[in-house]
């Protein structure tokens, strides 16, 4: 340590000097999150999206698919970590396996219920266009499945963003891993700052999904009216 | 599956389950935090809920506590409220910990569950000259209680759970058996240890799904549908 900083040494929960001498350490933490928890959620998806559209197509197949994406959800993270260890050993394949099953739940309930919520007339009027199936999935259905597909990002996002710290167990928890060895040697200053990263990183992560969201459905958004102020300006 | 059947010999090995780190003194301690913070969630949350519920207020209140609560990761608070002084009181930091993680499913779903009554039907119940208890007691909790007992599952599971994270800040409970076999490497002790609280997690999904149907206040009505 360059300066014995007064807090540092005190052991202080808030500490200044503590984030700037260990900006790398914290940034590469931080960096650890952030691709674990990108990674869990694109492959979520990836997994998501045939798996409701061929309960869609077999609706036979719905409860299945549904309780066993259920029985997965109520499988503790540490267990959950614990009983793929075998599959994959300590690596960072565990964790992101982890957080894509837990992600299943949401993503799957929240693509049907999207894709269930199309008005029929809108599949008609493309039909009658001459839409086949799967331009009809890609252009109309998914469109207006979007805003509860969405909803189904957001939250399996912040709720993978908070997972993902127990991912420390086998040393690949981001900023958990920065928890739970602060814990270890009762540094303070190191579990509040990542705590509060993380939380941080979770409510960054919702607000971008949802600034992307309103982006890619602006027919949801009320029209502007002339001599509307814009909110949010400075 | 080496890791399964190594599992199953550890799981059937008599003297894992004996003694201070047993399997039997670890489920012990594992139910008696899951109860005490399920009580306590259930009388902070519920009445609460199905107040505001009842005068339709607070919606919003209601519905944002439990998305915050998504973002917090549990294992954060666990270890900050462990180096507080509260963490001198041995398991108190692992209760605080679960209730706050308890009461948002409770509290959102239950509010939910007012919420969604038709207004008709409780119109037309005042109309009959019901008062607002009688309202509340004979038209509004019955028609609410899937969504409370939905909540109630959803907390459940997720104390049972999150009880397991409390082994990663120092705290005892089935998590402990899990931890101490990453610590000493010991791929069968995780692998059993994950086992019996995944069964635990599944076994009280199960009993409360069971219990909620038998409890019914509108069993006869809701089958007849």
């Amino acid at each position: 340590m360059t300066s014995a900083a007064g807090c540092l040494a005190a052991n202080d929960w808030i500490c200044g000097e503590y984030v700037r001498s260990r900006a790398q350490e914290l940034t590469e933490a931080t960096l650890q999150h952030v691709w674990i928890t990108a990674a869990s959620v694109l492959i979520g998806l990836a997994v998501a999206f045939p798996l409701a559209l061929l309960v869609r197509a077999r609706p036979r197949l719905a409860a299945p698919v549904l309780g066993l994406t259920t029985v997965l959800y109520a499988i503790p993270s540490l267990a959950m970590f614990s009983l793929l260890l075998p599959l994959f050993g300590l690596s960072a394949a565990l964790v992101v396996t982890g957080l894509v099953l837990y992600s299943l739940t949401i993503l799957v309930r929240n693509i049907l219920a999207g894709l269930a919520a199309v008005p029929e007339e809108a599949r008609e009027a493309a039909r009658g266009m001459g839409y086949g199936p799967g331009r009809l999935l890609w252009e109309v259905e998914l469109p207006l499945a979007l805003p509860a597909v969405m909803a189904g990002v957001r939250m399996a996002t912040v709720s993978t963003v908070a997972l993902t710290t127990v991912g420390a167990l086998v040393d690949y928890g981001g900023l958990g891993t920065l928890i739970t060895t602060g814990l270890k040697s009762f540094f303070k200053a190191q579990v509040l700052t990542a705590s509060l990263l993380c939380v941080l990183l979770a409510v960054t992560a919702d607000l971008l999904l949802l600034w992307l969201q309103r982006l890619l459905t602006p027919w949801t958004r009320p029209a502007r009216t002339p001599g509307t102020l814009i909110r949010g300006a400075g | 599956m080496g890791a399964v059947t190594d599992a199953w010999t550890w799981l059937t090995t008599g003297a894992n389950w004996q003694g201070e780190s047993g399997v039997w003194h670890r489920l012990a301690e594992h139910l008696w935090f899951s109860g005490v913070c399920l009580a306590v969630s259930c009388l902070l949350a519920l009445p609460l809920a199905l107040w505001l519920g009842h005068i339709g207020r607070g919606g919003a209140l209601a519905v944002n506590v439990s998305n915050v609560g998504r973002a917090v990761p549990t294992l954060a608070v666990l270890v900050l409220l462990t180096l507080t002084p509260l963490g001198r009181h041995g398991d108190l930091p692992t209760i605080i910990a679960l209730v706050l993680f308890a009461v948002p499913p409770l509290l959102t779903n239950a509010y939910v569950g007012m919420r969604e009554v038709d207004r008709a039907v409780v119109e037309a119940a005042r109309g009959m000259g019901m008062s607002g208890g009688q309202v509340f007691r004979r038209v509004e909790l019955p028609l609410a209680y899937p969504l409370v007992m939905t909540g109630l599952r959803t907390a459940t599971v997720q104390v049972i759970a999150t009880a397991t994270l409390a082994a990663m800040a120092g705290g005892g409970g089935l998590g402990r058996i899990i931890t101490a076999g990453f610590n000493t490497d010991d791929t069968a002790q995780v692998v059993a240890g994950a086992l019996v609280v995944g069964v635990l997690a599944l076994l009280a999904e199960g009993l409360l799904v069971v219990a909620g149907r038998v409890c019914d206040p509108m069993r006869a009505t809701r089958r007849a549908h």
